[in-house]
């Protein structure tokens, strides 16, 4: 796109405007100078995300609501889950957070190298991330933790418990969190709300796992744009929106750490 | 020419240094019995680490106002998301409702 057409001589609104120097070739017609293009492009990005966080809110109010009437289900289904696997995979997805930062300072920087490295660093640690999570879901199947027709849990009395949990009447659940609070629910109340919580486990982890795999498919684009040498310190809008999506993903994670895995380990 | 901020890289090893602690913290809590604290510890420690990744990671500190604003706001809204929801569901069979909401 040619952009020596519109700004005629002498009618820029800019004063500090450089008219002996040519426009960046990067610069849209509608945008009067580079960083009025950035702010413009970060305030759109950001608008964006803002639509993200309320589409991850809604799941997170109903995991809320569900923790609150069914505590003792998500405490014991959460006790199920692999605490280590989640602490890796935060380590590696806030790692790839870092490496992610660093590429789009290596493009701020005129570091066509380093941003190509730092991006393929980025891809790397995402797709270890999604690999665990594999893992993690080919336990859940062994192990009939996938709400469904084959779902099936049994609680797990912690030692010293005594496994006589009175089979009260169903609706009787009244513990809200305290800690050290007795078992309460039978065996088949245990199996349909341990089912709520899965249902939210899988929801909200594969969403957040859809969100890492658009960003891979993402992140191998603007790589190869890297590599082509198509970003410098002026431009590199790509990299720096792709980051921006990328660190939101991780902080949807940061959220979804202790709320699936950490419910209640004491005890 | 650029008014864009580049941060040192020490920043950003900082930064991801503190969010290792800061899980590593989370999980150490999760096995300590604080009673009804145990979820407030857990989230606050979560709120502290996205603080630390938009403000840094996504150069929030270093954005424009409006950016800044936008990005309170998205917060602002989940707050609101949540205080309707549980409005709802906190006063549900109240006594004192109406018949017709009950």
């Amino acid at each position: 796109m040619s952009n020596g057409i519109a700004h005629a001589e002498g009618a820029s609104p800019m004063p500090g405007h450089d008219h002996a120097h040519a426009h960046h070739p990067a610069l849209q017609h509608h945008f009067s100078t580079m960083s009025q293009q950035r702010e413009a492009g970060v305030l759109g990005m950001w608008v964006f995300l803002l639509t993200e966080v309320l589409f991850f809110g809604g799941l997170f109010v109903t995991y809320t609501i569900y923790r609150h009437w069914y505590y003792e289900a998500f405490a014991a289904a959460s006790k199920s889950i692999a605490i280590s696997w989640g602490l890796f995979n935060t380590v590696v997805l806030i790692g790839s957070s870092l490496t992610m930062a660093l590429a789009v300072r290596s493009a701020q920087t005129n570091q066509r190298k380093a941003t190509v490295n730092w991006l393929l660093a980025t891809i790397v640690l995402g797709t270890v991330f999604l690999g665990v999570k594999g893992i993690e879901y080919a336990e859940k199947f062994e192990h009939h933790h996938v709400p469904g027709t084959s779902f099936q849990f049994a609680h797990e009395p912690a030692p010293g418990e005594a496994h006589e949990a009175p089979a009260v009447a169903e609706g009787s659940s009244t513990a809200l969190g305290a800690g050290g609070h007795v078992a309460t629910m039978g065996p088949d109340e245990l199996q349909r709300t341990t089912q709520i919580f899965f249902s939210l486990y899988f929801t909200m982890t594969g969403l957040h796992a859809l969100h890492m795999i658009v960003g891979i498919g993402i992140l191998i684009v603007i790589t190869w744009m890297a590599h082509k040498g198509r970003f410098d310190s002026e431009w590199h809008a790509p990299v720096e929106m792709t980051g921006l999506y990328w660190h939101f993903v991780d902080i949807v994670w940061i959220f979804l750490f202790p709320l699936l895995y950490l419910v209640e380990r004491h005890n | 020419m650029s008014s864009v901020h580049v941060s040192p890289i020490k920043v950003y090893v900082s930064i991801f240094a503190a969010l290792m602690v800061l899980s590593a913290i989370t999980v150490g809590a999760a096995f300590v019995n604080l009673g009804s604290l145990n979820p407030v510890v857990a989230l606050a420690i979560a709120v502290l680490k996205a603080t630390l990744v938009i403000l840094f990671f996504m150069h929030v500190k270093y954005s424009s106002r409006l950016t800044q604003i936008t990005v309170v706001l998205s917060f602002f809204f989940v707050a609101i998301l949540f205080a309707e929801t549980f409005m709802d569901y906190a006063t549900r069979g109240m006594p004192f409702l109406p018949p017709m909401l009950k």
